[in-house]
């Protein structure tokens, strides 16, 4: 039923390449936008930082190019920092990492890996990519309305979110994307639960199809009380209802007219509801990645593969339970924090036993240094210390102090930049002779590799310096208050490093380009893996799998005892055994 | 500038130092952790590292052991956690937070956040604040407060300026006009969000002298990085002094003004 659609001679390149229903054409179009997105989130990032490390300076050659309202004589206004702010957040959080996660990774290889023909739903599936795309070229074309782009953070707080222009559009293109994610997360849902080849039980997928399928679940429960209460932002913005306006407000000089009533915390409660399992969305598939190239490199097992299974659906169903903890100090009643303190740190336990079966899989085994080995290697002890860091912010009462200040931007960027998006990365290297049948350079990978790591840790680790010294975040002149003046200096140290990391994206992206068309070509399975998407063709073909592969064995049978070869497939028959 | 370096401002609050002391323990532990994690990590990758006819030597696959062995680091970070909420975090907090101390004579206050600046509300010698209305706000009486009831008469309200004396717990009611605030003072280690709408007690106990600074540590609008005060820790009788020279200075009400007539 999936594909009845082929099996048509040759299909046109509108239908094979634009509106195409292939999990695998989709899954690349959503690589290469997400990839797209995350520079563009990037780019407004670095004008942010020139204005944090050299502020009242005009920018330098792109200045000018912004009009006298958002930056006058080149020099970055208020309003154009916060919006740039906001808009950095949302672009990398909604736009980049998680499509590329789930909408790039899940789509192209959750199929694969359970041995389907495509996904359950394949229109759903084009759907949602095209719902993505325009919701994201509606958030940039929010840049060009009257009073620019949203400027009240990602976060949205109202009633800031509420009086701030920009934010109609915002919520607009939320309501859209937040409908992309939710057909997404549904059609990964009945993928894996409906079109496993025979033979794969549940016990028997890689822990990636775990991983997407936990943040399918986190997805579809999470995302939809965001999208109604955007829905409700938009009707106190457009209607004047009062949701989240109290009375007796005094906005600008002028007493607001609504009739008040409302209340600002049901927002942040409504919106930690989704963005705090949205922090495990960007954590889990790229978590799967890493198992996947680990457990090929080190030609063993993975150690405890039945315990990082069990720990992301522990920290699936906890992460309903932990919103709170942003808020702390919101004014919520501070007896409510003792709840979420401690299922914050309850939540930290499976964490750390999926960190430990990682560390604890290169025990034993013959480790491949290649180039998304190290990638995979790079993301534990940085992920670990955007973990380790998030201690002191989970715990009420040093939070009371780090709440809101760089220190919280250090350790989500550690978590998010130098985990999730190092392993993204890493996948990337990984699976690309799949993708095209062809191999990204080994020395532009190993340029691109050491480069973008000493860049991370360079930017952020002044951030954890700054944020123990008080800087607060979201200050577009942290000149302007004295207790920063210590620690400017180190604002300058993470710009340059920042500019560093953008230089040494170019030979990746060089790399990717050059590489699909003049890579060194691959077998089906380069990397000598267990896993079912290496037994079809490199690019597979449409309905992937020659024949639908049988399954005879879990995913990481390496270094099977009595055999010659170190690797035994999952689909291989048993009798083949050599 | 000598309040400020690399690590946290100068401690200036009676609570600060056990907020900052939770900051080291844990950073502290932190580093253990990274730091026999990341030896470990490193002896693994060399010791296993791919030699030519060295094989990878397989555990008993999904074995109950290899399963189990992997919680006990777990079993380390349990014990430290529950040792953090029990005996620091839930005592802590609920000093600072959860309640307000009861002392004889505190120093009842109210500061109202509004874009982008902060008003300190004094009740006076007579030590009732007078009451505040919405509809009074006006560029000449940032907080709105109603100057035909008795209890204002002797009120005092200062912009961006926090004059506490030394030693003498302040009791301080938060509100917001407009949009969500944070009063942030890092030297007392003190933050908490004004919201709109909500009425939020917070507490200090100022025990250094100095001048100190006020910021607002939630985003609130385009000039939100500007939005500052300055904090004056005095010995009572400098801040009694101070206080009868603005009793002095402060304007005899007139008659309220309507700022719907202005605008």
């Amino acid at each position: 039923m999936s594909h009845d659609h082929s099996g048509s001679s040759s299909p046109s390149f509108r239908e094979k390449y634009v509106f195409s229903l292939d999990h695998k054409v989709i899954g690349l179009q959503y690589l290469i936008t997400s990839f797209i997105f995350l520079l563009v989130g990037f780019g407004l990032m670095m004008l942010m930082r020139w204005q944090l490390a050299f502020p009242g300076s005009p920018i330098p050659f792109f200045g000018r190019l912004f009009s006298a309202e958002l930056a006058p004589n080149g020099v970055m206004s208020g309003e154009f920092y916060n919006a740039l702010g906001a808009m950095h957040g949302t672009i990398m959080v909604f736009l980049g990492v998680v499509p590329l996660a789930v909408g790039a990774y899940g789509n192209y290889l959750l199929p694969l890996q359970i041995g389907a023909p495509d996904m359950a739903f394949p229109r759903m599936n084009m759907m949602s990519y095209w719902l993505y795309l325009p919701g994201g070229v509606l958030m940039l074309l929010s840049f060009l309305m009257p009073g620019g782009a949203a400027q009240s953070g990602w976060t949205s707080y109202p009633p800031l979110s509420i009086i701030n222009p920009g934010q109609t559009v915002w919520l607009l293109s939320m309501v859209i994307l937040i409908t992309s994610s939710l057909l997404g997360s549904i059609n990964f849902l009945v993928t894996t639960i409906n079109m496993r080849a025979p033979g794969m039980s549940l016990w028997r997928m890689p822990v990636f199809c775990w991983a997407q399928l936990v943040t399918a679940v986190l997805l579809l429960l999470a995302f939809p009380p965001l999208e109604a209460a955007s829905i409700l932002q938009l009707m106190d913005r457009v209607f004047h209802t009062s949701f989240y306006m109290p009375k007796d407000l005094v906005l600008l000089g002028q007493t607001y007219s609504g009739s008040g009533g409302g209340q600002p915390l049901l927002w942040q409660h409504l919106f930690w509801f989704l963005a705090h399992p949205e922090v495990y969305v960007l954590v889990l598939p790229p978590m799967g990645i890493v198992s996947e190239i680990i457990a090929n490199n080190t030609r063993k097992p993975l150690h405890g593969y039945k315990t990082m299974v069990y720990s992301m659906i522990a920290i699936g169903v906890m992460s309903f339970m932990v919103w709170a903890h942003h808020m702390f100090i919101s004014g919520m009643s501070p007896a409510l924090s003792n709840f979420f303190l401690v299922t914050t740190m309850i939540i930290s336990v499976p964490s750390v036993a999926l960190m430990t079966c990682l560390v604890f899989s290169l025990k034993g085994g013959s480790i491949r240094f290649n180039v998304p080995m190290l990638f995979a290697l790079a993301f534990i002890p940085l992920f670990a210390i955007g973990g380790l860091t998030g201690l002191p912010l989970g715990l009420t009462v040093t939070d009371i102090y780090l709440h809101d200040t760089y220190y919280v931007i250090g350790h989500f960027h550690f978590v998010v930049v130098s985990g999730s998006i190092i392993a993204l990365m890493g996948g990337t290297y990984y699976w690309f002779p799949k993708w095209y049948g062809r191999k990204m350079n080994d020395r532009l990978g190993l340029i691109h590799f050491w480069g973008s790591v000493a860049c991370m840790v360079g930017i952020f680790s002044p951030m954890l310096i700054m944020g123990l010294a008080g800087t607060s975040r979201r200050l577009y002149d942290p000149t302007a208050q004295l207790h920063n003046l210590s620690t400017q200096g180190l604002n300058v140290v993470s710009t340059y490093f920042a500019y560093g990391l953008a230089l040494f994206q170019l030979p990746f992206i060089y790399n990717f380009f050059n590489s699909m068309f003049r890579g060194e070509k691959t077998p089906e399975n380069p990397w000598q893996a267990t896993t079912l998407e290496w037994a079809c063709p490199s690019p597979p073909p449409h309905g992937n799998f020659p024949s639908t592969p049988t399954v005879h064995r879990g995913p990481y049978e390496y270094s099977t005892p009595g055999r010659v070869c170190d690797f035994w497939p999952q689909s291989e028959p048993p009798s083949e055994d050599l | 500038m000598d309040n400020y370096g690399w690590a946290m401002p100068v401690a200036a609050s009676s609570f600060a130092k056990s907020i900052d002391l939770g900051i080291w323990i844990i950073h502290a532990a932190m580093l253990a952790i990274f730091v026999l994690w990341g030896i470990f990590f490193v002896y693994l990758l060399v010791k296993y590292r791919a030699r030519p006819g060295v094989l990878a030597q397989r555990e008993e696959a999904h074995s109950r052991s290899s399963e189990l062995t992997s919680l006990i680091p777990d079993l380390a970070v349990v014990a430290f956690e529950i040792g953090l909420i029990v005996f620091y975090a839930l005592p802590v907090w609920s000093k600072v937070k959860m309640s307000v101390p009861d002392v004889a004579n505190p120093l009842q206050l109210e500061i109202v956040a509004e874009q982008f600046g902060w008003s300190v509300h004094y009740p006076g010698p007579d030590g009732a604040l007078g009451p505040r209305k919405a509809e009074l706000v006006h560029f000449s009486n940032p907080i709105g407060l109603d100057h035909n009831d008795p209890a204002s008469h002797d009120d005092v309200v200062m912009g961006n300026e926090l004059r506490l004396p030394l030693g003498r717990t302040a009791v301080m009611k938060l509100y917001s006009k407009d949009v969500i605030h944070s009063l942030f003072i890092p030297e007392f280690r003190l933050k908490q969000d004004a919201v709109p709408g909500l009425e939020i007690p917070v507490w200090v106990e100022p025990t250094r002298l100095g001048k100190y600074e006020i910021t607002c540590a939630q985003l609130c609008g385009f000039a939100h990085g500007l939005m500052r005060g300055d904090v004056f820790v005095q010995t009572q009788e400098d801040f009694d002094a101070w206080y009868q020279s603005r009793l002095a200075t402060t304007p005899a009400p007139d008659k309220p003004t309507n700022p719907s007539e202005d605008f």
